[in-house]
């Protein structure tokens, strides 16, 4: 199994987003400069969250994990944004409503089906209230970091 | 050997996790299951002959008269146990 590359880089503190577009173009842009997914995974970001949106609606402060295509990855991580204010993401599960999203975790797999202990590792973290609001408070990029990685 | 369906938005991230918890619950309650994953859109298609289909994400499509679970409660933990009591009830039967 390889082992999955995770970047300080792609983690990123108190972030100002107008909505959730722009927080998803920006977090999709790191990954693609940063060479993890390629040009075209904005797009299919943006379009995937309009049909299945990713905001779950766990006990708060609450989480999206939005992810597309496989294809358009070249190397499975994740990338981290922290929001100042909250952003109104739609429910995955009842998706004409919308919810507070105060962090959100954007999913790069590369294999369909694979990276399961990531994944669990990224649920178990979202259903730790106690762990959530840490990490949202976090005042540091390293801060983030270490809440996470220590976690994942 | 009981067959569970798990569908989410691309087939993915959130049905792996759902369907791995699953499967790890039932286990410990020593009933045979193995999870196949999809995408919602390609449910109508491929649900019948299962014996439950568990889903993330709003599913109002055909399922062919499988008995049906929501499994957004295995990503916020919230309701949790009830769910998995609830597989395991349906698959018992």
């Amino acid at each position: 199994m390889v082992e999955i590359q995770y970047d300080k880089n792609l983690f990123f503190i108190q972030q100002k987003f107008a909505d959730s577009t722009a927080a998803l173009t920006f977090l999709s842009q790191q990954l693609i400069t940063q060479g993890y997914a390629k040009p075209g995974y904005t797009e299919a970001i943006l379009a995937r969250e309009q049909v299945y949106p990713t905001g779950l609606p766990s006990a708060e402060p609450r989480v999206a994990i939005p992810h597309a295509d496989s294809k358009l990855i070249n190397k499975t991580t994740i990338a981290v944004a922290t929001l100042q204010q909250p952003v109104a993401f739609h429910d995955m599960e009842e998706v004409k409503t919308t919810l507070d999203i105060s962090m959100i975790i954007m999913l790069a797999i590369k294999e369909p089906h694979g990276q399961i202990e990531m994944l669990q590792s990224v649920v178990g973290i979202i259903q730790n209230t106690k762990l959530m609001h840490q990490i949202v408070g976090a005042t540091s990029q390293d801060e983030l970091y270490q809440l996470i990685m220590t976690n994942l | 050997m009981k067959r569970i369906l798990v569908a989410c938005g691309n087939g993915i991230a959130t049905s792996t996790v759902v369907a791995t918890k699953i499967r790890n619950y039932l286990a410990d309650k020593g009933i045979q299951a193995d999870t196949n994953q999809t995408r919602l859109t390609e449910v109508p298609g491929k649900v019948e002959g299962y014996d439950l289909l568990v889903t993330t994400g709003e599913f109002s499509g055909d399922r062919k008269g499988v008995p049906y679970v929501k499994g957004m409660s295995l990503l916020t933990g919230i309701g949790a146990d009830k769910t998995l009591q609830e597989i395991a009830d349906l698959l018992s039967d």
